[in-house]
């Protein structure tokens, strides 16, 4: 809300000047969003009337201006504004007089022509951007006064951000309560005069849904005038706070909303039917309201009608066939409480915001609606003339808020506070806000006020303490606790840690969107049934990812425009995937999980390295090491994303938990990658886990070494070769490793040659060549036996 | 003597004179080989009296153990000089960059909280964890929000299509609810609840997309219940984390009261750095609160014995003000050149 200081001030002035004001009014929680002067610091400018306006003897666009600046004797002042006429009340500087950005105003020549100060266009005030001319006083402005004075200008415009619990200040009363409250100074009321019935022309008010109305008044104002101006005071105050002026009857209704709080509405009486009904919106009910949108209201939308149908959107905004026009001699004015459940959202869902349901929807003073009709009607008389009606009131008191009387224990708020407090003390704070306290024993009661709607329960009030204490006051002492340590289980490693090891084999972390493009779904993961979002903010982010895979070949794609040659990507994330029996929310998984993507160069480009393109087996040196001490099986398996030829299941303790591979050519043409990135997915928590050390002592005795070439059929996984081994009970047989795979001249088409190094050793004695040469006879006879397996000659 | 004076002489100028070990060793046979001129006077001895033979041998063998001293010393320095030849020629460009792998990094955001859950775990919060896909009872029921509150409507939130009430979270706060039901069921054959100590970081949701704004951002929440925890304490852990976080005691902090349905008291922490860049400005950092009884009894806890706090900042919008990011778009473009400026 925005509002002017100086209005402010005139409901309560305390000794601080705007910059503790502003600080005052945050700490309490109105937080100043800003605090602007009206106008930058200018001085020596006074009102002054132009008597007298003639023709540069040599300048066509300069005029010579006679001018009574209120010192006796006229001014000459040269001038160039277009506006400038005989007659006319302007701001005129004065010799000595200084401008905003230290402009000093000198008796000057212009051509020849002795000029003895300047007349004033908004602009050269520092008020406004205008600069079209000489900037028009009203004719009754004091001549010889000064400008910032005449106009106000001394005066700070405050921006506050309300929170939604506290409605009650989207008024000047409102805020200026608040102010007095933290400040002990007092708080003037406007005088409100009741006026006294003219005529007795009234209307009936019908309260058809009490629910939502549960009170409603309304008057007849007779013979007005609705073409007289909008006195410049009245204006200025409003603009101040940011409204336009638009006529004295809209103007006056606005006005009271700014003073007091209250939202009104005034209705051209003449072009009502019968009695004003309060209703919930019916099937057919349709109406154009005054921004000219024409809506047909849903049945959860309150209306005001009449017996011809509907006049306005209760507590949103008026109809515009019954609005009040320059012909209007009759005005039905309203005032009314509007539940905050009848009004909120309301406007929103129809697509705009008005003043009137911002302050509906969090809370208008439910026994505010007589003084602000009363205010209105004193207005509108003193503005437009005419006569009012007596004031009739439907109201259904059951159907009001409620307020009932509330307590606090003392003790219970000095514990959430964290401070100790007396009941005097708690009594005084809450007593500053102007209801009703009362001490009983260890606890204190107020009496709620009927524009607080946030004073329901006991920390409601508790909060109440600690804002009016202030929060600058509470210290910041650290807390004292048990000195308890955090669990570190061993066998699971930390999620730093994990991401630790990945950039150690240089891959970047990135952060990917978990709503995806469509596509990526069905081509990455074959999913052509994903979650989608009832609201995306865009097609390409309209799905919830089931894989890591998309968002990091999307990140490659982006890296490559912007001419990355070598990418190496990770990502710690959530999928999402249906599930009847998701946990913890019904009907969705969400497994955490970790994805890495490869493209381009296995090294970064350096000398004395062969350069080569990562492949699989780079990648899949890179997962092996995360899960390095588990059980792991490779199997080849069919993937939508990936070269059939070149994909596999990672299995852990026989249950699939992820997989590897090389995006599938289609993939990397369609996405224009060049070349095809090799990628892994992994369940994070699999990553995670990592096993106790077991540990053997080392053997005192020399190892022997031998190795051995078999020929097998090349479509032979070597991991079969390894099981064949394994499957022979050798305890001398320490580790087998593959140094070498062959394929090629010498070796029969349709077969490789592999080669193994065996490593004995035995724990307790010096192993004799010939037991190691049995060994490795039944060795090569088991998968000789088993898969057709030769030794190389 | 002299003769044998000369001898080891011109032995010495000789093993000199050789440049390597072929030529220094053709030398030494001159002298000491089987034919040599040392091994031949040691032959002529035995024609000689004892006398005479005791006298010449000792002269010989000294002249002897001269030359074949000579001929060490020369050996080693031939050795040393070809070793230092082979060094030379050894000799790397020392300036030439190490050879292989290179390094990846961390997101900045991950570097934020890797050293917030660092912070957090020195004073006992463990780290806790909830899902993204939420339910609205969690996300807003549970946390004290109004029916009609504007924050969920489908302006605001992302909902999911064919779902009854299912949603992408909008703040980390849901799972202080779920971590509250999950403590409470692990300790209800106690007498006493053990304090719950926690920090919840992950991805949040929100209808909303500018310089400043991103559909989905971080957060993290932080959630301390015990029989003794209040305002105080709140204060006292924020602004020790803020210090320790910047590190720097140049802040000023600012607790200004706020509103959020599910704590009360409420605040929003703001503070300034009181040099550097954003020197003197208020930035807003985290909104925070007495945990409200409402979600206490929703997370099965009494609200007459236990109070907490709670807190949820902005994960993004303290790496930007740790390194000065002034785009939060940055964080989700994932430019390569922007992201391995943090490793």
């Amino acid at each position: 809300m925005q509002f002017s200081e100086n209005w402010l001030r005139s409901f309560v002035d305390p000794a601080l000047d705007s910059v503790a004001l502003s600080h005052l009014l945050t700490m309490a929680g109105l937080e100043v969003e800003e605090a602007v002067p009206v106008a930058p610091a200018f001085s020596g400018v006074v009102v002054a009337r132009i008597v007298e306006a003639m023709q540069h003897p040599n300048a066509d666009r300069l005029r010579v201006c006679k001018v009574d600046a209120g010192a006796g004797e006229l001014l000459q002042i040269v001038c160039g504004a277009p506006n400038a006429a005989a007659g006319m009340k302007v701001p005129c500087a004065k010799v000595g007089a200084v401008l905003p950005g230290d402009f000093r105003i000198k008796a000057a020549k212009l051509r020849n022509v002795e000029s003895f100060g300047m007349l004033c266009s908004e602009r050269e005030l520092g008020i406004s951007d205008s600069h079209e001319g000489l900037l028009a006083l009203a004719d009754d402005a004091v001549v010889g006064m000064d400008i910032r004075e005449a106009l106000a200008l001394n005066d700070t415009l405050f921006t506050i951000k309300l929170t939604p619990n506290r409605p009650d200040c989207l008024s000047l009363l409102g805020v200026a309560r608040e102010v007095a409250a933290l400040t002990g100074s007092p708080l003037k009321q406007p005088e409100i005069k009741p006026a006294a019935a003219t005529h007795d022309v009234t209307r009936e008010i019908v309260l058809e849904a009490p629910d939502g109305c549960p009170r409603y008044l309304g008057r007849v104002l007779r013979d007005v005038d609705p073409t007289k101006p909008t006195p410049e005071w009245m204006v200025r105050r409003l603009e101040r706070c940011g409204l336009r002026s638009i006529s004295a009857i809209v103007d006056v209704t606005n006005y009271v909303m700014l003073e007091l709080g209250q939202p009104l509405h005034a209705f051209d009486n003449a072009k009502l039917t019968g009695s004003v009904r309060v209703r919930w919106a019916r099937e057919g009910d349709s109406l154009v309201l005054l921004n000219g949108d024409e809506v047909k209201p849903d049945t959860r939308t309150l209306l005001i009608a009449d017996d011809a149908g509907p006049l306005a959107l209760a507590g949103v905004m008026g109809g515009d066939a019954s609005s009040v026009t320059d012909a209007t001699r009759e005005v039905f004015l309203e005032s009314a409480f509007f539940q905050p459940d009848a009004v909120v959202g309301r406007a929103r869902a129809y697509g705009f915001a008005s003043d009137a349901s911002h302050r509906f929807e969090r809370g208008v003073d439910f026994e505010l609606a007589g003084r602000a009709i009363e205010r209105a009607t004193e207005l509108i008389i003193s503005i437009c003339g005419g006569g009012a009606g007596p004031v009739c009131e439907a109201v259904v008191r059951d159907a009001l808020p409620k307020r009932s009387r509330l307590g606090v224990r003392v003790a219970r708020a000095a514990q959430v506070i964290g401070i100790p407090f007396t009941a005097a003390q708690v009594a005084d704070i809450l007593g500053r806000l102007g209801m009703p306290v009362a001490i009983e024993g260890e606890r204190v009661f107020v009496e709620p006020a009927s524009y607080r709607f946030d004073l329901n329960i006991e920390e409601d009030l508790i909060e109440e303490i600690a804002r009016i204490h202030g929060y600058e006051a509470i210290p910041d002492s650290l807390p004292q606790g048990a000195l308890e340590m955090l669990p570190l289980p061993e066998e699971r490693r930390s999620v730093v840690r994990l991401r630790r090891e990945l950039a150690a084999r240089e891959y970047q972390e990135v952060i990917n969107y978990a709503f995806v493009e469509e596509a990526w779904e069905r081509d990455f993961c074959g999913n052509t049934d994903p979650i989608r979002l009832a609201n995306p903010i865009a097609s390409q982010l309209s799905v919830m990812r089931s894989s890591l895979l998309g968002g990091l070949v999307g990140t490659l794609s982006a890296n490559q425009r912007r001419r990355a040659t070598r990418v190496r990507l990770f990502e710690i994330g959530r999928c999402f995937e249906k599930n009847k029996n998701g946990r913890p929310v019904e009907g969705y998984d969400q497994p955490q999980r970790l994805a890495v993507l490869a493209w381009g160069m296995a090294e970064p480009e350096q000398w004395g390295l062969d350069a080569r393109k990562v492949d699989f087996y780079d990648v899949k040196a890179d997962l092996e090491s995360l899960l390095e001490g588990k059980r792991i099986e490779f199997r080849r398996i069919n993937h939508p994303a990936l070269h059939p030829g070149r994909a596999a299941e990672v299995v852990c303790a026989g249950r699939a938990v992820g997989w590897i591979g090389e995006l599938h050519p289609n993939w990397v043409q369609r996405y224009e990658l060049g070349t095809a990135p090799v990628a892994f997915e992994l369940e994070l928590d699999v990553a995670l886990e990592q096993s106790l050390p077991v540990f053997v002592t080392p053997s005192k005795f020399p190892p022997v070494m031998r190795d051995i070439a078999l020929v097998v059929k090349a479509a032979i996984p070597v991991a079969e070769i390894l099981a064949t081994f394994e499957s022979v009970p050798l305890d001398i047989v320490q580790a087998i490793d593959i140094f070498d795979v062959y394929q090629g001249k010498g070796i029969a088409e349709e077969s490789k040659s592999v080669a193994f190094r065996v490593r004995f050793q035995h724990t307790d004695r010096t192993l004799e060549d010939a037991e190691v040469d049995v060994a490795i006879a039944t060795l090569v006879a088991r998968v000789g036996e088993r898969l057709g397996a030769q030794l190389r000659s | 003597m002299d003769q044998l004076e000369k001898l080891v002489s011109q032995a010495i100028a000789d093993f000199e004179a050789a440049r390597d070990a072929n030529s220094l060793e053709q030398a030494k046979a001159q002298y000491l080989g089987k034919s040599g001129s040392l091994s031949e006077l040691l032959k002529g001895l035995g024609k000689m009296e004892p006398e005479a033979r005791r006298e010449a041998g000792a002269a010989i063998n000294r002249a002897k153990a001269a030359v074949e001293q000579a001929l060490e010393a020369r050996r080693d320095a031939l050795r040393q000089a070809a070793l230092e030849a082979q060094l030379a020629a050894e000799a790397l460009d020392v300036t030439l960059p190490g050879r292989g792998r290179g390094h990846g990094g961390l997101h900045p955001v991950t570097r934020t909280l890797e050293r917030i859950e660092q912070l957090f775990a020195s004073i006992g919060f463990a780290v806790a964890d909830g899902p993204e896909i939420e339910s609205d009872w969690y996300n807003f029921t549970a946390l004290n929000t109004p029916e009609n509150h504007p924050a969920r409507s489908m302006h605001d939130t992302f909902y999911l299509q064919d779902a009854d009430k299912v949603l992408l979270r909008t703040h980390t706060s849901p799972v202080q609810v779920r971590y509250m039901h999950q403590h409470v069921e692990r300790y209800k054959d106690l007498a006493t609840m053990p304090e719950i100590r926690i920090i919840a970081p992950g991805r949040v949701y929100r209808v909303d997309y500018d310089a400043t704004h991103s559909p989905m951002f971080h957060q993290i929440e932080g959630l301390w219940v015990g029989e003794r925890v209040s305002f105080v304490d709140l204060k006292g852990v924020v602004a020790e984390f803020l210090r320790r976080f910047f590190e720097t005691d140049e802040l000023q902090l600012r607790f200004r009261p706020s509103f959020f349905p599910f704590t009360e008291p409420s605040a929003e922490i703001d503070f300034a750095f009181m040099s550097g860049p954003n020197k003197g400005k208020w930035l807003e950092i985290a909104g925070c609160g007495v945990v409200h009884p409402n979600v206490l009894r929703h997370g099965g806890i009494d609200p007459e014995r236990y109070t907490g706090f709670a807190f949820g900042m902005g994960l993004d919008r303290l790496t930007m003000l740790r390194y000065g990011v002034d785009d939060l778009r940055l964080f989700f473009e994932n430019d390569l050149r922007f992201l391995s400026q943090f490793r």
